[in-house]
């Protein structure tokens, strides 16, 4: 097995099998399942708690509208005081007491709830609905308007947004969801490069402040050493990645047999989001053929390959740097310095994120995704809207190209680097280093 | 293997670590690379050993200039050693064995024997860390020599060991050279130095001061200086010789034998004259140590302007 080979092998293999690597593997996937379990499993159990609730409507507009259910049982007790009814709750006879004073001339447009507990969300808004709807109905009444005629009138506008293509395609877009799924994405670009980048510059300081590095740098060069610590940890990342993936989509699926739910397309998509989005539509029966036309919608394919392509050359590019900086540095706390600049682009890419999202096509976002050091963050929260190949293609290759340069200079600090101990660098003295 | 080296110079920035410098490590043999701290050894060392390159002149291996292949035929120990801290021992010299290009399989077989020899069989099971230092010393050396290279460089071999494990390492150093390796030692332990090396060469500010056999230099190196013991009742007649001669008398272990230490040339003389007033145990020339010739001649060139 060639050198670098075998580096690669040891990189990859001892962090795979730390704990921490384990840990998150598994962790990772529950998090993200817990997302969008959680809300179900809630929806679904609901609340089961029985609850009597006290009516004191001093108006008595509202009594006889509040509705009963099995959980909730309304009981109106007539015309008793504010503080009798307070009493009613704090004796335990009643879990809350809703009272509504009387006015004089307008309908009453305000109520008080007691409750010895905080009183649930659905029953707050049940009661604020009731309120409310029959005020209107009320109201329409008293200016010579037919409620009935209002209902008639309300009108839901369908609006599709088609997007063409020069061949004539034309596809329906969902704005919302690709803007959702463009910033995830550029986060999870994000948070890779920052972790694993981290990993490689972990690694780089560890070997260094271990004294291993001349030892190892006796049998291989060191550029060996580093490509095949970047490589390493960049398998360590697709494999987490992909674990992910497997992982959430095996939770997916079992969940879904296990509360009957079916919804393939969500579940051969594959990722988290589709299953978030559709999630968020799940319980709504007449949503799922725009569930269906949203996740048609997303083109995977295009997703996941940018995803790959920018992490992979946008993780090489970073670690490039990080391994430069561990060189340089023996300790945390000296890293700081050097780690600041090189963390910045990233933070300039997730800013400007949050910005062209609105308008992913502008120039803005068309500079920002040709910059190389932006462009992985910019270019995943342009891909869902559609990106023109070729400029997914000048993107990626000038990323090629930047990484290759940055290796060049990253290999001679490393190298110079990794064998000085005990000194502190300033940028000057690392610059002279580039000249040899 | 022959190691030649011409005229290497190497600068850092603003700062010259070699200039100039040649010698010739003869094949077989141990051959001591000295100097104080910050002469340059450590460069060069790291020349040879390919981490870095000359700024110019260069460097043979059996006349032949530096090339990767050469990399598999050094072992190297450097001063600022360690090891993962995290990984299995076995594990770890395996990896390190598979680094200079040997099969998983011969490397565990090798290591095997030698971590019999070492007594540490019980380890290879462990993580670095719960070693103690002088335990991780014994797996470096062993990973340094594990691919049996015809080339052995060892910077501070002995520092970190005990006197046991010290004596242990050293026995194998020698056997090694036995075998034919051809090692080159970098240390400040003059006493090793004397005992081990057959050639050494002193380096001070990137510049080789002084180079030949480690008899021929202390011989090189002589101050005339002479320990004679003399057996005599007659006490006061020695001591009547101290001025003629300029001698140091100091009384030795028996209360009637006399240790006198003479600087000069008339030793012929003196012994002449000992011999009419007491009967001579011994006499021999009292060579300069590796010691003292290294700090003298570091002091009177950094002496020089």
């Amino acid at each position: 097995m060639n050198k670098i080979g075998l580096i690669i092998k040891r990189e990859y293999l001892t962090r795979v099998k730390k704990r921490s690597f384990i840990i998150m593997t598994f962790l990772g996937p529950l998090l993200m399942a817990a997302l969008y379990i959680i809300p179900i499993l809630l929806a679904l159990r609901g609340d089961n708690e029985k609850r009597t609730i006290a009516v004191v409507d001093q108006s008595h507009w509202f009594e006889q509208q509040l509705i009963q259910s099995e959980r909730q049982m309304f009981i109106p007790l007539g015309d008793i005081s504010i503080d009798s009814t307070k009493r009613l709750v704090q004796e335990g006879k009643y879990d809350i007491a809703l009272f509504i004073p009387a006015t004089e001339l307008n309908l009453p447009s305000s109520a008080v709830v007691y409750s010895m507990k905080q009183v649930p969300m659905n029953v707050e808004d049940h009661i604020r609905e009731i309120m409310k709807n029959e005020i209107q109905v009320q109201k329409l009444l008293a200016s010579g308007v037919d409620p009935d005629i209002l209902e008639q009138i309300k009108t839901e506008v369908n609006l599709s947004v088609i997007r063409m293509d020069e061949g004539g395609g034309e596809k329906e877009t969902f704005t919302e969801i690709q803007l959702l799924l463009g910033m995830v994405l550029a986060l999870l670009i994000y948070l890779f490069i920052m972790l694993f980048g981290g990993q490689v510059m972990q690694g780089v300081m560890e070997e260094k402040s271990n004294r291993i590095v001349e030892i190892i740098v006796s049998s291989v060069k060191p550029f060996q050493l580093m490509m095949g610590k970047i490589i390493g940890v960049s398998l360590v990342a697709l494999t987490q990645f992909l674990m992910w993936i497997l992982l959430t989509g095996a939770i997916y699926l079992g969940f879904s047999a296990a509360v009957g739910i079916s919804n393939p397309q969500a579940i051969s998509a594959g990722t988290v989001m589709t299953q978030q989005i559709s999630n968020s539509n799940i319980m709504d029966n007449e949503g799922v053929q725009n569930i269906v036309n949203i996740v048609r919608s997303i083109d995977f394919g295009a997703i996941l390959t940018g995803f790959l392509i920018f992490f992979v050359l946008g993780y090489l590019l970073y670690a490039t740097l990080f391994a430069a900086i561990g060189a340089i540095v023996e300790n945390n706390t000296d890293s700081q310095q050097f780690t600041l600049p090189v963390t910045v682009p990233l933070i300039i890419g997730i800013l400007t994120a949050v910005y062209i999202v609105n308008n992913p096509d502008g120039s803005l976002a068309l500079w920002m995704s040709m910059i190389p050091f932006t462009s992985p963050i910019v270019m995943m929260v342009r891909i869902p809207f559609g990106v023109p190949i070729w400029q997914v293609a000048v993107s990626a290759l000038i990323l090629l190209g930047t990484f290759i340069g940055m290796t060049w200079v990253a290999a001679k600090i490393y190298r110079t680097g990794i064998l000085m101990y005990g000194k502190k660098l300033s940028y000057k003295e690392i610059f002279k280093w580039l000249k040899y | 293997m022959k190691i030649e080296v011409n005229n290497v110079t190497k600068r850092y920035a603003g700062h010259l670590a070699l200039n100039n410098v040649s010698m010739e490590v003869p094949a077989h043999g141990i051959y001591g690379l000295l100097g104080p701290n910050g002469a340059g050894k450590t460069t060069l060392i790291r020349i040879l050993n390919q981490i870095t390159a000359p700024d110019s002149g260069q460097v043979l291996i059996d006349g032949e200039p530096l090339h990767p292949k050469h990399i598999e035929r050094i072992g190297y120990l450097p001063e600022e050693r360690g090891l993962y801290k995290k990984m299995k021992v076995g594990e770890q010299a395996v990896y390190l064995a598979q680094l200079k290009g040997i099969g998983k399989a011969a490397a565990e077989q090798r290591l095997k024997q030698w971590f019999d020899r070492f007594e540490i069989t019980g380890w290879w099971n462990k993580t670095v860390e719960e070693l103690s230092k002088g335990m991780q010393q014994k797996i470096q050396f062993i990973t340094t020599i594990i691919h049996e290279p015809d080339i052995l460089i060892f910077d501070e071999p002995f520092s970190g060991f005990d006197p046991i494990n010290a004596n242990l390492l050293k026995e194998s150093i020698l056997e090694l050279r036995d075998k034919g390796a051809t090692i080159l030692l970098s240390t400040h332990n003059m006493n090793s130095v004397e005992e081990l090396c057959d050639r050494i060469a002193l380096i001070n500010k990137g510049e080789k001061i002084l180079e030949g056999s480690v008899a021929e230099i202390r011989r090189q190196h002589h101050t005339s200086t002479h320990e004679i013991l003399v057996q005599t009742e007659q006490r006061a007649e020695v001591m009547n010789l101290m001025d003629d001669f300029n001698l140091q008398i100091a009384t030795s272990e028996a209360a009637d034998t006399l240790k006198i230490t003479f600087t000069g040339d008339s030793a012929k003389a003196l012994l002449h004259r000992i011999m009419e007033v007491g009967n001579l145990v011994s006499y021999q020339e009292i060579l300069p140590s590796m010691n003292d010739i290294f700090i003298q001649e570091v002091q009177s060139k950094n002496a020089q302007p």
